[in-house]
């Protein structure tokens, strides 16, 4: 073979080139067809919900919805608080405290999944972390599974009274959404 | 097509005027009028005849469905009350085409069965067999999407199931899998927005579906179609004209098929469905139990095997992960039969061990489906975990395995001797004689 064959020449140039505008140019037509698909500004326009927490005694619980989701929120009893503190984060299948509130990485005390000064009160996305089942439990009469919480009936998932998985298939603890009291009674989601 | 010449005479002048331009009747005689088949084909043959008329049928009763369904949030679970009740004949159309859905599972899986029976998978069937599983897999998406449209509790619950299997990628690359979640949504939460787009590919996928079952046929007449002995064809006397040999099986195995079908649609076309679908769906209360159409059951049951442990081995947070890649592997790993089996045999009569772990396989898949039906709790569980490794295990180790360790039975010299040796007669007389000369 001559040297010059191998030689990249001009001719080599414009097909190279030729080429990669063509896969660029085909990459961003693909993009918006892509990107229709997600959701739309009047679906985010709805991110945020206010909800008063007044009625709710203790013991009792309602459910919220925030972006077409349930949030638990449960007005938490004295000894149902106590069971969710006394837990070693160490044993849990998932020690992450799975807070939006928080940067991230914290361990999953039950400190670090509800508000200071609002320790009763505990506020989740209720979608089980394994396939996105709505957990029982919010109901009087519910199953809540043997660790007082939430239970899921689909793969049969166990939540505690924070809402941390405790056994079954889900891999993550209840997510805490983004919350804050903005009075003594009312939250603001979102 | 293939390597058989077509010996289609034009009768008319205007026959051979198209013929010059665009043959296309000559296409459809050497492909569907004298094309050669095997003369032992059984009845296990007539389902790919079967299965082009289920998709027929879907086709055209979902084109008609379609001119009265709303795919939306408010408007879908009355939309089809609105056909039940309302629309001239709708009930009959509705029920034919959730019916027919089953129908087509059905004799798809006869239809694949029989190739694992027979060996069709093998050389040089590799392409064919490939296709098939591309097929299977859109109608498994085509399926699940239609299974959304009635907008009942179990449409709204299941796409909510299935689709966050996607979110166990978020195990592998943290919002990953949620990122795909949403987007498949087009919102936070499966919703209206959800329903509308699936709408639009449920009417898709059927045509993208059509292509791919033409060009199944067009590797099959390249290739030929295999037969009860697996043998290839030989001789001229091993084959019979498709027309009308094949055609009239076919007709007799199609009619017996359509009494099943119409015996369904007609007398108890809501038995293979749920109760709950004709609850509207409503995003904060999940039914109880949550049970896929039943032609899915047995993926299901892979899926939910893989609980918290697996057969005592902790798996920990990958537990969602291993179920999800267990369930896709389990289609997938068809795909790969014609390299796994290392036995050079292809018909499962002349395997004699080979034959008892087809039967067992069977038995692995149909075990799975009735546990997929079951609450994921006890023995059930343990159960599924077992058939679990057994489906795998019929991949990866029998079948590589016994075609090394066993010895296969004398097979026939051909075909014909075959046939032959059974005390059928020889070639066939009268106005279809000679097909050897064709
Ligand atoms: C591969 C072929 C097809 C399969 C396997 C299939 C499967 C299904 C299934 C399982 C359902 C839910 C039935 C129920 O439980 O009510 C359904 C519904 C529906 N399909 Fe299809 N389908 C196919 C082709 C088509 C085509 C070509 C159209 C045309 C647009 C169509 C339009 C519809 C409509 C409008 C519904 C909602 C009405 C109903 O639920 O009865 N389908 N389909
Ligand atoms: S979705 Fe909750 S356990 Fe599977």
């Amino acid at each position: 073979m001559s040297t010059e064959a191998l030689e990249p020449n001009r001719r080599d140039f414009l097909v190279v080139a030729g080429n990669a505008f063509v896969a660029v140019g085909a990459a961003s037509l693909l993009w918006p067809f892509i990107q229709q698909m997600n959701p739309d500004a009047s679906t985010m326009a709805l991110s945020s919900v206010e909800v008063d927490l007044s009625p709710v005694k203790e013991g009792q619980a309602i459910t919220a919805m925030w972006r077409g989701k349930p949030i638990f929120i449960r007005n938490r009893t004295k000894a149902e608080v106590e069971a969710a503190e006394n837990v070693d984060v160490k044993t849990l299948p998932d020690d992450n405290a799975r807070n939006e509130n928080l940067p991230g990485d914290e361990p999953g005390t039950d400190a670090n999944r509800t508000i200071k000064g609002h320790e009763n009160w505990i506020v989740l996305i209720g979608i089980c972390t394994h396939l996105g089942c709505i957990p029982k439990g919010q109901a009087m009469g519910d199953e809540r599974g043997e660790y007082g919480g939430w239970f899921c009936p689909c793969h049969g998932s166990v939540y505690d009274t924070s809402g941390r998985i405790r056994k079954g298939p889900a891999p993550r603890n209840l997510e805490v959404p983004t919350y804050a009291f903005t009075t003594d009674t009312k939250i603001k989601i979102g | 097509m293939g390597g058989h010449t077509s010996n289609y005479v034009p009768t008319s002048r205007w026959g051979k005027w198209l013929d010059e331009r665009l043959p296309i009747a000559r296409l459809m005689q050497s492909s569907f009028v004298d094309y050669p088949t095997p003369r032992n084909l059984n009845y296990l043959w007539t389902f790919g005849g079967i299965l082009t008329v289920c998709l027929l049928a879907q086709i055209v009763t979902g084109v008609v469905l379609a001119m009265h369904y709303q795919p939306s949030d408010a408007g879908a679970f009355n939309s089809i009350e609105h056909i039940r009740r309302d629309v001239n004949y709708g009930w009959m159309l509705r029920n034919l085409h959730s019916v027919g859905a089953s129908m087509f599972f059905l004799a798809v899986y006869i239809h694949i069965f029989r190739g694992f029976y027979y060996g069709s998978y093998k050389a040089p069937r590799e392409v064919l067999w490939i296709l098939g599983v591309i097929i299977m897999l859109l109608m498994m998406a085509t399926a699940f999407m239609g299974y959304t449209l009635p907008w009942g509790q179990m449409s709204f619950w299941g796409v909510t199931v299935i689709t966050n299997l996607f979110s166990a990628l978020d195990t592998i690359y943290p919002g990953l899998g949620t990122a795909i979640v949403e987007w498949l949504w087009g919102g936070y939460a499966v919703s209206g927005v959800t329903l509308n787009r699936f709408f639009a590919l449920h009417y898709l996928l059927p045509f993208v579906l059509t292509g791919v079952v033409g060009l199944h046929i067009w590797a099959l007449h390249v290739v030929g179609q295999n037969n009860p002995t697996g043998l290839d064809i030989k001789q001229p006397s091993d084959t019979v004209p498709m027309h009308p040999y094949a055609t009239a099986k076919d007709s007799v195995g199609l009619f017996a098929f359509l009494i099943l079908f119409a015996w369904f649609a007609f007398f108890v076309p809501d038995y293979l469905g749920h109760a709950d679908n004709y609850v509207e769906a409503n995003p904060l209360v999940t039914p109880p139990h949550i049970v896929p159409e039943w032609y899915f059951l047995p993926f299901y049951a892979i899926l939910r095997a893989f609980t918290s442990s697996f057969l005592g081995i902790p798996l920990g947070q990958y537990a969602k992960l291993c179920g999800v890649v267990a369930m896709f592997s389990a289609v997938i790993l068809i795909a790969f039969a014609p390299w796994l089996d290392t036995s050079r045999v292809r018909s499962a009569k002349y395997r004699p061990i080979f034959k008892w772990f087809f039967w067992f396989f069977l038995f692995t898949c149909v075990a799975l489906g009735y546990l997929g039906s079951k609450p994921a709790e006890g023995i059930y569980v343990i159960a599924s975990q077992i058939f679990t490794l057994c489906y795998f295990l019929f991949f990866l180790a029998v079948m590589p395995i016994v075609g090394l360790i066993e010895t296969p039975s004398r097979l026939p010299r051909s075909i014909t001797d075959d046939v032959l040796s059974k005390g059928g007669t020889g070639l066939p007389t009268g106005a279809t004689a000679a097909p050897e000369s064709r």
